[in-house]
């Protein structure tokens, strides 16, 4: 199959935002009939990559070739219309249209006088979601819909549009294994008709299950392609990572000290309930499970910014209101959000505005700020985290990912937490800046400071965590403490398989 | 839920079919009461003339409702509608004066609308400027043409063509042309934007931009298609203004706007796009229309009639809001679920 | 606004923007255009004029204050110059009331607040968008103001304070009123510029989540907002009625878009998170100033409303294609290099 042309080739891609320089040199071949796995880290540019297949971004340099053809992929329909249809890690519906319009939407079925035949687009919709065994009703609409529904539905319509290529960014990552089981029945189908197929995913299992050659990437570069069967995962996690494993997570044995939080029957907007956990200071406390299994929401509910429904949260034996942010910051927390960009930072304004918004009120003097308080702090906290910027008064926006998330960690590092809450505290950075925030975290732990990290990524969590506490479905599934948390265990209480089934 | 093949529950799609009506049917009722009470008041408010004055109104207003419609299903919005009926009104009215034929006078209304509907899309689209600041700024750039062009002057009736006035003022079986003209451009743009594919692609957009981007959707081109449909719609809303005042001056069409605003809102249009329907639209200017028609019969002072709209717009943003909080709880408890 | 600079982007740009941020544009455009007018159109020079000017500009400037900070957060208020018309409609139903001018003045400027925490509370209380809610209250205000007053008008105010909004400090040929439109623009531009509510302000505009995710009260904040932009539209009412010695439901018609146009002109985005006062203040000046010549020129004042329209968009047009020019030479450039 290899000496073939491939049916879509990407040779020594570049790509460049700003100052960040997300590919340099990458490259991928893909076949007809043949699944290809692609793995790296969180902010190793696949999904630049993909976005790249898929018409959103041009790259600065490098060709993309479609049957050995160099083309031009300037907009999404152009990659759509060369047979190349994708599957994003986030699902982007439109909540408006039903289901079956959302399926279609651009090329609904239609009838006389070019109108379109709703009956007919129903009834497609319904032998799709029965091919994926799916209980779906096309005819609602897509507010509403869970994640994994959502995503459900955008597999659907990646298939549905019979492609030549298509391309999965982590799929699986809201599914229950199950649902996981359907997909690769699909997929392997459209294997076995000619159907390339690029797979990307954090769980290894998966990947050794359904492809058959493998790609790492690292730092925007190609690292290696290997067929499957001749490279150990362990081996494929070193390249990931660009180091040994052991080199990776600099942690001592924690001595923990007082209760910093006491959580007791959380629940919060229909999405967790009955969480009760305790975080001591000095120990890092990871907060495991699949994407959408409540793990957000929980820290959300405890710094405030989401009500909570019931429960109690206790900081240093003192109750904290509900929906109360700033209580919680009184009382020493602070929260590292989810989405950098959207929850972390002001994405126009500066460096310092961002590293001294939530201490503006401490910097001001007579209820006055000068700027010369701001520059000061602004200028110690990046430093000490060695953010790399040009000028405090630069928009964060022009900063990488590794240096936004230095930025977002000095503004609540300022505060002097008791209790620091991390949630994804390294997704989308570099392997170097990763290290660096595990370092942090672990410093910050041994000066006796509370630490609870929600993680997606499995070796992040088993290298740092004192104790992991899983979730699954809005509940406590299980609590690991270090010696017995290991990949398998977690992912059973995740999921909430019996060993044998996975 | 063990079921393995998809079967047809009552709730989920019904639930916001009756939503989507609720609005249609809470309008019709509205508008029902409404007559009803004022008919009781006088009887003459169902008279032939009433109905037929009510109706010659209500003309421009629901073909630029629809037109309004196109443009904030896709989170746009277009101020400059006014200006635009203006500046076609005035145009069309002074070719015929100066003698142009009525046909040709008439497609120079309507280009002039399709050109300030075009620079609107224009500056949208290709200039990243927000809608509201742009038409805002052509509600300026319009009005001010037509003042540059009318000067102080104003077009008479009597120097217009006597068929185009009749026509303007003319009826079908009691029905106004005008209205006929309204009704048909209603039934038209309904069924682009329900049947069309590129009609559903405006509510794609305005439902979410980014999944638009990723689908392929092109959004200059159906951005360019509503901000044209809404100036073409207030050209021919200037014609018709044209026809039935047959006075026309540099103000026509002064503020209306915040009519045709109010119009689209009350009817169910979702100000930051993806959801409504033009009947839900017209019904809404309709409404309003019949408001201003009945405040003399009911004997309530002409200045309660703005007050009226304002609260409508309040009382339709905040119902719509509550619907939509109640419709998003019931979806999301009934969250079906893998077989 | 998308109008972020790359890091790397074209030099000549990326200099142009450092030092010519747009409000420091309008600034020099309205400082040569006052120079140019001054030595072109005869009479606008003399101090009487600039008097005038001052007069004249003073409600907008008012109401341009509070909506500078609202804009900045992201939101919006139509609804200003209905405000304006009905607590102006009010103060004319209580003089008629025999109740006392200096009892009235306060009670307008607290009727005013009401009546922006009632948009306060629609937008921030029930998550309403600030653009159909105060497209909603204007027509609502509007009404009630004509409601409260009819088509009549109030006229029989006392000389004092008539006579006080169009009169000068001593011989100086100084307005009054440039005494309270220093002090309000300057604790504005404090508040804005230099404290921390300020930095909230800009927070809540560029990123609401981000705000709130910072322990800002966004939605108390922007009510507040509201409700100062009520107070000062009562006070513009108060100012608008005494001015004109008339108190009519149509006093300041139409006013809110010039309002919304000078602030964006000023540089303010309409998504919040940017912008600053000095820019909205010369572009009142600007506006109004050039208003004034084009009348001294016999120029029709149509011609203004063609300028305003084409200058607010310009406002937002002009960065933004720049911007994509400097995008575009940039990757050309980098293609190229990448292709040697």
């Amino acid at each position: 199959m290899s000496e073939a042309v491939p049916v879509v080739a990407l040779r020594d891609v570049e790509k460049s935002f700003g100052a960040v320089r997300a590919l340099r040199g990458a490259g991928l071949e893909l076949h007809a009939g043949e699944a290809h796995a692609l793995v790296g880290e969180n902010g190793a540019g696949k999904s630049t990559l993909i976005k790249i297949l898929a018409g959103l971004y041009r790259p600065d340099a490098g060709a993309i070739e479609i049957d050995g053809e160099p083309v031009d992929l300037h907009d999404p329909s152009a990659a759509i219309a060369a047979g190349i249809a994708v599957i994003y890690q986030e699902p982007a519906l439109f909540g408006d249209l039903t289901v079956a319009e959302n399926l279609f939407i651009g090329r609904q079925p239609r009838g006389r006088l070019g109108r379109i035949d709703r009956a007919a687009m129903d009834r497609d919709a319904t032998a799709l979601f029965e091919r994926l065994g799916v209980l779906l009703e096309p005819d609602r609409p897509a507010k509403g819909l869970s994640i994994a529904d959502q995503q459900l539905v955008e597999i659907a319509k990646a298939i549905s549009l019979d492609a030549r290529v298509l391309v999965m960014d982590e799929p699986t990552a809201a599914l229950t294994s199950r649902e996981v089981e359907r997909l690769f029945d699909v997929v392997r189908a459209l294997r076995a008709k000619g159907t390339a197929i690029l797979f990307i995913s954090h769980r290894f299992d998966e990947v050794e299950a359904l492809c058959q050659r493998v790609t790492v990437m690292r730092d925007g570069a190609h690292v290696s392609t290997d067929p499957m069967g001749e490279v150990t995962v362990d081996e494929l996690i070193r390249r990931m990572v660009g180091r040994e494993l052991a080199a990776m997570f600099p942690r001592g044995e924690a001595a923990p000290g007082e209760v910093v939080l006491d959580v007791e029957g959380l629940a919060s907007a229909e999405r967790c309930r009955d969480v009760s956990f305790q975080v001591r200071a000095g120990e890092i406390v990871a907060l495991a499970g699949l994407v959408g299994a409540g793990r957000s929401e929980v820290v959300q509910a405890v710094f405030g910014v989401a009500p909570r429904e019931a429960g109690r949260v206790r900081v240093l034996g003192r109750d904290l209101p509900s929906g109360n942010p700033r209580a919680a910051m009184r009382a020493g927390v602070a929260l590292v959000p989810e989405d950098r960009r959207q929850q972390g930072l002001l994405l126009d304004l500066s460096v310092m505005r961002n590293a001294t918004l939530v201490r503006r009120g401490r910097l001001a003097r007579f209820g006055f700020l000068t700027g010369a308080a701001e520059q000061r702090e602004a200028a110690e906290w990046t430093g000490r985290l060695q953010a790399k910027y040009g000028r405090l008064t630069d928009p964060v926006a022009t900063l990488s990912g590794g240096n936004q998330q230095k930025i977002v960690l000095a503004k609540w590092l300022a505060t002097g937490p008791r209790l620091l809450i991390v949630d994804e505290p390294t997704r989308g950075i570099d392997v170097a800046t990763k290290a660096e925030v595990h370092r942090l975290l672990s410093d910050l732990a041994a000066d006796g400071v509370a630490v609870l990290m929600v993680s997606s990524e499995l070796l992040e969590v088993l290298g740092m965590a004192d104790r992991t506490l899983v979730m699954r479905e809005g509940r406590l599934a299980g609590e690991l403490p270090r010696a017995d948390a290991t990949e398998e265990a977690v992912m059973r209480l995740a999921t909430g398989q019996t060993a044998e089934a996975r | 839920m063990t079921i393995p093949a998809p079967t047809r529950t009552p709730t989920g799609s019904t639930v916001l079919d009756l939503v989507l009506r609720f609005r249609a049917l809470g309008l019709l009722l509205a508008l029902a009461v409404l007559v009803g009470a004022t008919a009781s008041v006088n009887a003459r408010f169902l008279s032939g003339q009433s109905v037929r004055d009510l109706l010659f109104a209500a003309a421009v207003t629901v073909l630029l409702a629809c037109g309004m419609t196109t443009v904030v299903l896709t989170r746009g919005i277009d101020l400059s509608v006014g200006s635009t009926l203006g500046l076609a009104a005035y145009l069309t009215a002074d070719a015929m004066s100066g003698g142009v034929p009525v046909p040709l006078a008439v497609l120079i209304g309507l280009l002039v609308g399709l050109a300030c509907g075009a620079a609107n899309g224009a500056i949208v689209h290709f200039g990243k400027v927000p809608p509201l600041v742009a038409t805002l700024g052509t509600l300026y750039v319009f009005r001010g043409i037509v003042y540059f062009t009318a000067g102080g002057s104003r077009v008479n009736a009597s120097d217009l063509p006597g068929g185009f006035l009749d026509f303007g003022n003319g009826t079908l079986l009691g029905v106004p042309y005008l209205f006929l003209i309204a009704a048909a451009v209603l039934a038209v743009v309904a069924l682009f934007l329900r049947d069309y594919r590129s009609g559903r692609d405006l509510y794609a957009l305005g439902s979410n931009p980014e999944a638009a981007a990723l689908a392929g959707i092109p959004a200059g081109r159906r951005l360019m298609t509503a901000y044209a449909l809404s100036g073409t719609l207030a050209g021919l809303g200037g014609v018709l203004y044209a026809a039935r005042f047959g006075t026309v001056d540099a103000s026509a069409g002064y503020g209306m706007e915040l009519d045709i605003v109010a119009a689209v809102v009350v009817g169910g249009v979702a100000i930051f796009g993806g959801s409504g329907t033009v009947l839900g639209a017209a019904l809404g200017a309709l409404l309003l229309t019949v408001i201003d028609n009945a405040l003399p019969v009911l004997s309530i002072p002409p200045f309660w009639q703005q007050a009226i709209v304002g609260a409508l717009i309040l009382a339709a943003i905040a119902l719509d809001r509550l619907v939509a909080l109640r419709a998003a709880r019931a979806l999301r408890k009934k969250g079906s679920h893998v077989g | 606004m998308s109008d972020r600079a790359p890091a790397d982007a074209a030099p000549l740009w990326s200099a142009l923007r450092r030092f010519a941020s747009w409000d420091a544009v309008i600034i020099a455009a309205t400082a040569l255009f006052l120079v140019v007018a001054a030595s072109t159109v005869e009479h606008f020079g003399t101090a009487r004029n600039a008097g005038h000017i001052i007069v004249d500009l003073a409600p907008v400037l008012l109401l341009a204050l509070v909506m500078t900070l609202i804009v900045a957060t992201g939101e919006i208020d139509l609804s200003v110059a209905s405000t304006v018309g009905l607590t102006g409609a009010a103060m004319g139903w209580m003089w008629n009331h025999g109740i006392a001018l200096e009892t009235i003045m306060p009670l307008t400027v607290l009727l005013g607040a009401l009546l922006g925490a009632v948009n306060g509370l629609f937008i921030t209380g029930f998550g309403l968008p600030s653009l159909a809610v105060t497209i909603g209250t204007l027509a609502l205000y509007r009404g009630l103001a004509y409601v409260v007053l009819g088509d009549t008008a109030v006229a029989d105010w006392p000389r004092d304070f008539t006579g006080w909004t169009l009169g000068t400090i001593g011989d100086t040929g100084v307005p009054n009123i440039v005494v309270p439109l220093i002090a309000l623009a300057l604790v504005v531009g404090l508040v804005l510029h230099c404290t921390p509510i300020g930095r909230a302000v800009y927070a809540a505009g560029a990123n609401p989540v981000a705000a709130a995710y910072s322990g800002i009260a966004v939605g108390r904040l922007k009510c507040w907002l509201y409700v100062a932009s009520g107070a000062m539209a009562g006070l513009v009412g108060v100012f608008w009625t005494l001015r004109y010695s008339s108190a009519r439901a149509d006093n300041a018609y139409g006013l809110e878009l010039t309002v919304v146009a000078v602030v964006l002109l000023g540089g303010v985005s309409i998504f919040g998170g940017k912008g600053r006062l000095p820019g909205v203040l010369a572009a009142v000046v600007l506006l109004t100033a050039l208003q004034n010549a084009l009348r001294l020129a016999h120029v029709s004042t149509e011609t203004l409303t063609v300028v305003t329209g084409a200058l607010l968009i310009a406002a937002v047009l002009a960065p933004n294609l720049l911007t994509a020019a400097g995008d575009a030479l940039r990757s050309r450039r980098r293609r190229a290099a990448a292709s040697l």
